[in-house]
């Protein structure tokens, strides 16, 4: 049955002695076999994989007495809502160190968790200073000067209905066009170091933002706007009392959709040419060496900064839109 | 990048009286509006094309002939040999030049190229689109699979997934794996994400009241899948399909920077920016983006087409 509409699970006295009983499994499963796999190469045998079987399954089952449990408190509630994740992502990691060492996979191929993040601590260095590079210089200008002409040129074409119809599928196309493409030519343009990547950043980020500033300007409702014409007002205080605030959501979701996108552009922009630093160019140089453990780093570091300033994002937003239904719905 | 956000209806015409003139029918239209866009577009690139060439192209002029004349200069910005931005009618030319004058399977041809990154494209968007929908399946199924996948896929929506590329290429290199099969999966890695939480919000989509009949009517999992949620999720499908064919697309491209590929629209681009060839990359930038504009118009004539099979009204 689907999890919408079948009556979720009661857990009963049994649910948390299970729980209890199943965390222990994985917990020792897991203790045991990283144990198994400190004995060096002879004792990853059969016994050690039905270790690490016995660990998935503990887990699993943790995982979905955990999802299964509806408790009363609200606090308790994003608890569990926030445990289940956190518990599927251990799992895959632990999962993931057993595998590749127990197989002894090549590092070249896919190094083991603990590998990476060895290498993270060694490299903090030249990790900090791509990341300065790349998500401070580029990243950031870019983004704030892309997402804010964007924003000027929505508010601007919103006056004019003509533009509007002319721009919005125009924007939309642009859109699904492979814009990333642009990079060889801003290297071109601007130069090797970050001002290039700043402007693949603003290209890519202008149009998400122009679309969503028009479509969210539109959301005010017609009776909205007809109670502003009967106050009788100027277009100016139309714009920043009602129009701007009903925008908020459209604006922030582009804010959002832009932040994934201003890095992916940087990063790649850098595969086309730049100074020997910045996180495109480390992973393009280090795997041309084949150290893929510190590809992986910096796709840590890529993946750790693109979820904290969407994560950021995202609660900026709630701030600023506690008014709207979707928000409401979240905190009920 | 889900594209979410609901684009409202242009030319919500209110507080706008009716006045059925040659302009406000011009104006009212969309093919209007957007011819003038473009026809802006184009002259501002033209007027681009002459401030930016012009100190290059005086100077080369200057230092053969000191008295040049400012037209022959105009002119010269606009037939520049490596020009740092050329004209669209240069680019039309070489477009033209290197798709119907040469033939489809030489080297130089854009069509031989575009047809290498094609092939990776739709095979990636292919298997992407089956995984997103099969994975969207399981996690409306599983509500442990719910709570602990999805907050996952919705994260790794947040990360440059894109800078994986040139490992998956390298990886699959070093172990013989080379050829279509590597790009093609790093576009379906780029699409299979859109996919699956568009279907997971389509699945969702039919009413409780719906769903209350199925149950009525004792139907099993499959049955109210097959007849109600499958049914109800096609809109959702194609949205995310749309996003997900353009995704591979740039997946497939950006798949071909890294190892220095021959062919292919991505190894045309990296090829003219060694050589400084300017009117090679905004050839295959165009190319790319009609490529673009294509697929994502033929998702669009699978939607009609599936939606009136559906039954959908017009």
């Amino acid at each position: 049955m689907s999890a919408v509409a079948s009556p979720t699970l009661r857990g009963g006295p049994a649910a948390p002695l299970s729980i209890l009983a199943s965390a222990a499994v994985a917990l020792g499963g897991a203790a045991l076999a990283l144990a198994l796999l400190g004995g060096g190469r002879g004792s990853v045998d059969l016994f050690f994989w039905a270790v690490v079987l016995a660990f998935w399954l503990g887990a699993w089952r943790l995982t979905s007495g955990i999802a299964a449990l509806s408790p009363k408190g609200a606090a308790a509630r994003r608890m569990a809502d926030l445990a289940v994740p956190v518990l599927f992502g251990l799992t895959c990691i632990v999962l993931w160190e057993l595998v590749v060492r127990g197989l002894d996979v090549p590092i070249v191929l896919l190094p083991s968790p603990s590998q990476i993040a060895a290498r993270i601590a060694a490299s903090t260095g030249i990790l900090w200073a791509d990341f300065r590079q790349t998500y401070l210089k580029a990243v950031l200008a870019g983004w704030a000067l892309g997402c804010g002409l964007g924003f000027l040129a929505g508010v601007a074409v919103d006056r004019s209905p003509f533009l509007k119809r002319g721009l919005l599928p125009v924007g939309n196309l642009v859109s699904a066009l492979p814009v990333i493409g642009i990079a060889p030519i801003m290297v071109m343009w601007f130069g090797f170091d970050w001002p290039s990547k700043a402007a693949v950043v603003v290209v890519m980020t202008f149009f998400p933002m122009l679309v969503n500033t028009v479509a969210g300007l539109e959301a005010a409702g017609a009776m909205e706007r007809d109670l502003m014409r009967t106050y009788a007002a100027s277009p100016s205080q139309t714009l920043l009392k009602l129009k701007l605030p009903a925008a908020m959501p459209f604006l922030f979701n582009a804010l959002k959709i832009n932040s994934t996108l201003a890095l992916i552009g940087a990063i790649v922009a850098e595969f086309f040419g730049t100074p020997i630093v910045g996180m495109g160019f480390r992973i393009s140089a280090e795997i041309g060496r084949l150290n893929t453990d510190m590809v992986w780093a910096e796709i840590a570091v890529a993946a750790l900064a693109g979820s904290l300033s969407y994560g950021l994002l995202a609660l900026l937003e709630r701030a600023a839109t506690f008014w709207h239904p979707s928000t409401r719905a979240g905190r009920a | 990048m889900t594209l979410s956000a609901p684009i409202a209806e242009p030319g919500a015409g209110i507080g706008y009286r009716a006045r059925p003139s040659l302009r406000s029918r011009i104006a009212g239209g969309r093919a209007g509006p957007v011819l003038v866009v473009l026809v802006a577009v184009l002259v501002l690139w033209y007027a681009g094309a002459v401030l930016l060439n012009w100190p290059t192209e005086s100077a080369r002029l200057a230092r053969g002939n000191p008295e040049v004349s400012p037209a022959e200069i105009l002119t010269a910005t606009l037939s520049a040999q490596r020009p740092v931005l050329p004209a669209p009618h240069q680019i039309a030319v070489e477009i033209w030049n290197t798709t119907v004058k040469v033939s489809p399977t030489a080297p130089r041809s854009l069509v031989y190229h575009a047809g290498v990154t094609l092939g990776p494209t739709l095979l990636g968007f292919a298997l992407g689109t089956l995984l997103g929908v099969a994975l969207a399946v399981g996690i409306i199924h599983s509500r442990t699979l719910d709570k602990s996948l999805m907050p996952w896929v919705i994260t790794s929506q947040t990360i440059p997934i894109l800078a994986i590329a040139p490992m998956v290429i390298v990886v699959l290199n070093s172990v013989g794996i080379s050829g279509l099969v590597p790009k093609a999966i790093i576009s379906t890695y780029l699409s299979f994400f859109p996919v699956t939480v568009g279907m997971v919000k389509g699945l969702r989509s039919p009413d409780a009241m719906h769903l209350d009949l199925m149950r009525t009517y004792n139907a099993s999992g499959r049955q109210t899948l097959a007849k109600l949620r499958a049914p109800a999720s096609l809109p959702f499908l194609f949205a995310s399909m749309k996003v997900a064919v353009a995704a591979a697309l740039v997946g497939a491209i950006v798949g071909e920077l890294p190892t220095g590929a021959q062919a292919g629209l991505g190894a045309r681009l990296l090829a003219g920016s060694y050589y400084g060839q300017t009117i090679q990359i905004w050839s295959a930038l165009v190319a790319a983006s009609a490529m673009a504009g294509v697929l994502v118009w033929l998702v669009g004539l699978a939607e009609t087409t599936a939606r009136r099979r559906a039954g959908a009204r017009a």
